[in-house]
């Protein structure tokens, strides 16, 4: 089973990321459970979505408490909700950001997991550039099928296809495969590194 | 078709291939997204021939819904909450006069406190109102149950509520395996009514009933509720041998033959639970669970039957009586009436709190190391310390305030956690 937790605020896609995941999972014939924490459903709130993939039947329905993967879809939230709660040394983490990880202060817990498994990507530019609309969503799938492997991004385009239609499924169809080459590029360079 | 949707979209669809001819709705969270679903269904003309009625309360909800089943039409409406309890006189009325109206519940606390998340305290209100209640597991299973429930209704003349968990089931996006209109018509054929209002034929339904026969029409109301007892699991087989998989039915088993401690729970939390029987399992506890399915009529026998060969009983539950305790609980102790076997209660998952696996290690933990006596009440995850505070204001201050809005302000408005677990 592999687990993701999403953060982000209301208005941001945060649930509707979850469910094309989860759909991307479905497509590759994989079990998957997507769900959110409802409660302040309003914009600009922070908001948390979960989604499950496993190659078993899911029958579990706790909230994720730890992560194998962790989207941040809004760096503001690094220092106000416990984003990195149950986030272990396996963990992937992928973040919003135009910054470095360096600018986002979060060092002390970058020390506690593998730095080949942090990505920052500048998601909500991409979203712009493709979308027209600060959406991040899913330019991050995109990031996400390059850092975790866990989906393919011909399952994650396939998804956001099924999900919307016409301008906006292709706008933000080439926002995801923009952001997997960046991050996959990215992914390269710290092999190499490494 | 197998898709991946929402709970709620999926039991939407699954409503529509029943062709209800009535449907009245008032929206409430997290019961919402099922009739708007059903509205597009109707508006687009896909649920046709239907009549959508937006009404202006959950008492009218009910109330149109007992109107249209009374003339024959097959009737349907959801609701949640207190929107469940705003009803609850029509909900009466409904099984009282026999009528097999199908309703989904989507869970959710009832305040004060407000609070739209899930637990059970809005059907547990309504267990003895004369509404069958089942209860699902997942959302194939609220799928499936919905289409068991208009059978059930119409064979008996009885209402039926299918309580699916809010948000946990509603909410989430899982695979749902979708039967097509001709497998649906097969398996429930057209609405034949017991009583109809008919101008050509007029009859009198709801005629004011004197000492002289009012408990005859009420022992009548419980002996066909009763019925439900062989007739659901008729169905629930009739349902797997039309659409190849097993739902519904009394109870569901699972690991408890030779278990020497069995977990009773109700709804969602059972598949949370059953990964926990699998890991103590493989510690070598022998634990298994017991799902109840139907819980009104309550399958007395059926209980007792399973739960007869362990040594303790745990009932989880997502309600309780106030100055009592545990309902799931009290109904497990009169099935196995007269055996030596002690039941712990544990109310779990109040307004929304998470079931997680690690707290039900601790409670497992906490029975089989006697730390919890039975028969009496215990909360998981309880934050004492939260508890304590308040009542310490309590008992210095005469005047000291709301009790929900100072243990607010003693956890901070903004400690949510980022899982939505409890914060300590």
């Amino acid at each position: 089973m592999f687990q993701v937790r999403i953060h982000g605020r209301g208005g941001q896609g945060v649930v509707t990321a979850a469910e094309l995941l989860s759909v991307a999972a479905f497509l590759e014939d994989k079990h998957s459970q997507a769900f959110p924490i409802f409660g302040s459903e309003r914009t600009g709130a922070p908001v948390v979505a979960f989604c499950r993939l496993s190659d078993q039947p899911i029958r579990l329905r706790e909230p994720i408490v730890e992560p194998d993967a962790l989207i941040v879809q809004d760096p503001t939230l690094l220092h106000q909700v416990d984003l990195f709660a149950g986030v272990g040394r396996e963990s992937y983490v992928l973040i919003n950001t135009s910054r470095s990880l360096e600018e986002l202060a979060i060092g002390e817990f970058l020390d506690t997991i593998r730095p080949e498994r942090v990505l920052a990507v500048p998601a909500t530019e991409l979203a712009r550039e493709h979308v027209g609309r600060p959406l991040p969503n899913a330019a991050l799938l995109g990031a996400f099928a390059a850092l975790t492997g866990a989906l393919s991004i011909d399952s994650v385009t396939a998804a956001i296809r099924d999900r919307f239609s016409g301008r906006i499924a292709e706008a933000n169809a080439a926002a995801a495969e923009a952001a997997y080459e960046l991050a996959a590029a990215s992914a390269d360079r710290v092999t190499v590194d490494a | 078709m197998r898709s991946q949707i929402e709970g709620s979209i999926a039991v939407a669809k699954a409503v529509a291939l029943c062709r209800p001819e009535v449907i009245s709705a008032y929206p409430i969270s997290p019961q919402t997204h099922i009739v708007e679903a059903l509205s597009d269904l109707v508006r687009t003309g896909e649920l046709a021939p239907c009549e959508y009625l937006m009404v202006e309360s959950e008492f009218g909800a009910m109330s149109a819904a007992i109107g249209a089943s009374a003339t024959g039409a097959r009737s349907y409406t959801a609701t949640a909450s207190q929107g469940l309890l705003y009803m609850a006189e029509a909900l009466y009325n409904a099984s009282g006069l026999g009528l097999p109206i199908v309703m989904t519940v989507a869970n959710r606390a009832i305040g004060a406190p407000i609070n739209i998340w899930n637990d059970h305290s809005d059907a547990m209100s309504q267990r003895d109102c004369g509404w069958i209640q089942l209860y699902a597991e997942s959302n194939q299973e609220a799928v499936d149950l919905h289409i068991q429930a208009f059978r059930l209704a119409e064979e008996l003349s009885l209402p039926v509520m299918v309580c699916m968990d809010g948000f946990v089931l509603t909410h989430a996006i899982e695979a749902v395996e979708l039967p097509t209109q001709e497998q649906v018509d097969t398996f429930l054929p057209p609405f034949h009514p017991r009583q109809v209002l008919d101008p050509d034929d007029p009859v009198t339904i709801g005629a004011m009933v004197g000492p002289e026969a009012f408990a005859e029409v009420k022992y009548l109301m419980h002996a066909k509720q009763m019925q439900a007892l062989d007739l659901l699991p008729e169905i629930s087989g009739a349902f797997s041998q039309a659409f190849g998989r097993s739902s519904g039915g009394l109870v569901r088993a699972y690991r408890s033959a030779d278990a020497e401690t069995v977990v009773v729970a109700l709804g969602s939390v059972l598949g949370t639970i059953e990964e926990v029987v699998d890991e103590l399992r493989a510690d070598g506890v022998r634990i298994g669970a017991l799902g109840v399915r139907c819980f009104r009529p309550y399958p007395l026998e059926e209980i007792r039957a399973a739960l007869q060969g362990a040594k303790r009983v745990v009932v989880l539950e997502k309600a309780f009586a106030v100055g009592l305790g545990g309902i799931v609980g009290q109904n497990v102790r009169l099935a196995l009436s007269d055996l030596p076997i002690p039941v712990y209660d544990a109310v779990a998952g109040l307004g929304g709190r998470p079931i997680t696996r690690r707290s039900l290690h601790t409670l497992v933990a906490d029975v089989l190391e006697e730390r919890l006596e039975p028969n009496r009440l215990a909360f998981l995850d309880l934050n004492w310390e939260l508890v304590e505070r308040e009542l310490q204001r309590v008992s210095a201050d005469r005047r000291s305030g709301p009790h929900a809005e100072n243990m607010l302000r003693d956890i901070g408005t903004v400690a949510a956690s980022a899982h939505g677990g409890p914060t300590r």
